[in-house]
């Protein structure tokens, strides 16, 4: 199963290089319920977990509305979703509703961002049906290069953003935030007028208001809450005029979870992969590819440089692992039974070079792990750096079948020539 | 003189009594770097006991703040291992205190937090390295950060990276050739940080004691595009390269809000690219770093 793939990811970048800057999500739905916390306009709806609720929520937001349209709209953690048949206008009441409902509940739902196997439907969202005029793009990023969170607006709302900033970046308007004082007032008008947004409206004041009301929120609360991306896609305006929040999606920086304790009752682990969850909750970077060749390394850098090694001799890693720094021998051990029993590994390379992480502690951890599940894989181990002599003793004593590398490069080809013969 | 730090620097490690603090305290101490004072809040009058690199016993005093430590022992640089959610903050109290530079080990900061200090270090004269990186070395004279001081020789050649493991492994290769170092930085992978490349690279060009770069980057963000832009431009010794992550999966996507931002740039081979248009030889394999380096003196 591969994770869903998203937006702020350069390349898995961010996902590579420190574990806990792996970005955390949330639904659509969890991010409205934040919007709403915040005064930020959304369309009412309701969140359900069966068809016979979906069917209900339609109900009550067709009575509540006095309009007979409803959407039903799948909650996975992907964008992408009207495209994959996710997301379904209903005209024909509640019942309707409930039966489209019951048809998305357990599909693998594909888009652009799932991988082909998709992404199962687990919980749905019903929402009022609007008159929409006009579909804009509205989002929130840190921009390393200006050290400032970026607001990023257009008029080519409802569609890939990546595609407009490919194609059309001139249709891509950006402010930045100065953290000492926020978004300005001005800054908020000048995309608004950037939009376009007095045209075609019965109000053009009330309509450039609500804009401006609704992205100087969206700053407040990018920095308050601790977000990596904030995408409004699309921000909308309805015939009326109106302003609201059709999509919402939120992605925290995992760096400020020890002060976000309400986190843990957003995350939905259905969406998470299982084995790099297990991974983050024993503290450890992990993110499976896939190749064949298990690698154990310290340091994001040295991590991605392995399997850059790797591919160089012409093997195919089957993980990017960082023990870290500071990993304890449990933490080692726990890391090296992931590699041992994942079923695609046929050779693991241990890739060390030791600074604040001690050769003798990867030791003793690839030898508990290895006595508890033996070793049916070759296994070439380069040990460098602090308390390296240790380290080669206690692999030179366990009696394990270990090939020693001398330096990575080495090391690379030993493991890729032992799976070629394998 | 090398770059950033040598035996005149005065350091003051925030965090001392913590078990990181505490470890690398040491360390740097038995490395021979003036560790003069440490800082703990609500510690202040305690000492903290080390050995140097003779053996003998030195003894540190620890403050409840930057500030006075500053006063009392004449610190100006500053070293932190505060707790990540804490470490912005440790970062603005050294710089306060009037630290000329603050090396930040800590990881694990949040980027709000980060581009709040930025913004208040803005105008000020006070550099910054890091957050997130194993610190900065002057072999045989200063070591502050938690780099393994043994693998380092004093030599001619200047290392910037952005990765910490990455750098020790460029280090140990060129140590083997017998290419000593003038200075190893550590500019750390947060998105937000301290020094970048081209801060580094201005004063390595400058350098007396410093004859060629050695550069690490990564995917991702721009810095290395960058550089390459300043090192065309600017510099006058050679620099090799090498940038980690060309085989990282495919399937994650290129097309994402930060690259918008920044041009759609942050791919290894756009990298690669950017540096060898500029005159920068890229090693092609991560075990060949020092001997591209090599090939270029």
């Amino acid at each position: 199963m591969s994770r869903p793939i998203d937006a702020c990811e350069a390349l898995g970048y961010e996902a590579l290089h420190a574990p806990k800057n792996h970005p955390m999500k949330i639904h659509e739905y969890q991010g409205k319920q934040i919007f709403a916390r915040y005064g930020i306009p959304i369309p009412k709806g309701y969140p359900c977990l069966t068809a016979d609720e979906a069917g209900k929520a339609a109900e009550r937001l067709i009575a509540e509305t006095k309009t007979p349209v409803v959407v039903v709209k799948a909650q996975i953690h992907a964008g992408g979703r009207g495209k994959g048949g996710g997301v379904k206008v209903v005209k024909g009441g509640a019942a309707e509703a409930k039966e489209v409902a019951s048809k998305l509940f357990g599909m693998q739902l594909v888009t652009h961002q799932t991988g082909p196997e998709g992404q199962k439907v687990r919980r749905l969202y019903v929402e009022q049906g609007l008159d929409i005029a006009r579909e804009l793009y509205l989002g929130l990023v840190v921009d390393r290069e200006k050290r400032r969170i970026a607001v990023m607006a257009s008029t080519e709302g409802g569609v890939e953003i990546e595609k407009v900033a490919a194609e059309t970046p001139e249709k891509i308007l950006t402010e930045h935030v100065d953290p000492a004082v926020g978004l300005g007032g001005y800054q908020a008008r000048k995309l608004a007028f950037g939009l376009g947004l007095t045209q075609g409206v019965p109000d053009p004041k009330a309509t450039v208001a609500e804009f401006v009301s609704i992205v100087s929120k969206l700053a407040v609360l990018f920095d308050k809450e601790d977000c990596s991306l904030c995408e409004v896609n699309p921000l909308i305006v309805t015939k009326t005029g109106k302003v609201l929040a059709l999509d919402a999606k939120l992605n925290f920086d995992d760096n400020a979870s020890g002060r976000h304790k309400d986190w843990l009752e957003l995350m939905d682990k259905d969406e998470e992969d299982p084995v790099e969850l297990e991974a983050k909750e024993a503290g450890l970077s992990y993110v499976s590819l896939d190749g064949d060749i298990g690698c154990l390394v310290n340091g994001a850098g040295l991590a991605m440089a392995t399997m850059d090694i790797i591919k160089h001799h012409g093997g195919t890693p089957a993980n990017f692992l960082d023990v870290g720094g500071g990993a304890t021998k449990e933490q080692v051990t726990k890391a090296f039974k992931m590699i041992l029993t994942s079923p695609k590994v046929k050779g693991i390379f241990v890739n060390i070079f030791g600074g604040i992480m001690r050769c003798d502690v990867i030791a003793e951890g690839v030898v508990a792990a290895t006595r508890e599940l033996g070793l049916k894989v070759p296994l070439v181990v380069r040990l460098e750096g602090t308390n390296v002599e240790q380290g080669k003793a206690i692999l030179a004593n366990s009696g394990l079948r270990i090939q020693a590398a001398d330096g990575m490069g080495d090391g690379a080809k030993k493991i890729v020539a032992a799976v070629r013969a394998a | 003189m090398a770059i950033l730090v040598g035996k005149h620097t005065r350091v003051v490690v925030q965090g001392i009594t913590g078990s990181a603090g505490s470890f690398h305290a040491k360390q740097c101490i038995a490395y021979g770097t003036q560790i003069v004072a440490g800082v703990t809040p609500h510690r202040g009058g305690e000492t903290f006991e080390a050995e140097g690199p003779d053996g003998k016993k030195v003894g540190v005093p620890v403050f409840d703040t930057v500030a006075e430590s500053v006063k009392k022992t004449g610190a100006d640089t500053a070293c932190i291992f505060v707790p990540a959610l804490g470490a912005a903050d440790a970062i603005l109290e050294a710089a306060d205190a009037g630290c000329s530079l603050v090396v930040c080990i800590t990881e694990g900061i949040p980027v709000t937090d980060m581009i709040r200090a930025r913004r208040a270090l803005e105008g000020r004269s006070v550099r910054l390295v890091g957050p997130n990186c194993p610190g900065v070395i002057t072999p045989g004279a200063c070591k502050i950060g938690i780099m393994p001081g043994h693998i380092h020789r004093v030599g001619k050649i200047g290392v910037v990276s952005r990765s910490g493991t990455l750098t020790y492994e460029a280090v140990g290769q060129l140590t083997a050739l017998g290419l000593g170092q003038s200075t190893c930085v550590g500019i750390g992978g947060d998105p937000v940080g301290g020094m970048d490349f081209v801060d580094v690279l201005k004063l390595f060009n400058e350098d007396g004691d410093t004859e060629a770069v050695m550069m690490m980057g990564e995917i991702g963000g721009n810095a290395e595009e960058r550089a390459a832009a300043y090192i065309k431009e600017h510099m006058k010794k050679p620099v090799a390269g090498f940038i980690a992550g060309a085989t990282a999966p495919p399937g994650k996507r290129m097309g994402h809000a930060g690259a918008i931002i920044s041009g759609g740039q942050g791919t290894a081979s756009d990298k690669t690219k950017a540096l060898e248009s500029a005159g920068v030889r890229v090693a092609p394999s991560p075990a060949e770093m020092a001997v591209t380096l090599k090939s270029m003196l």
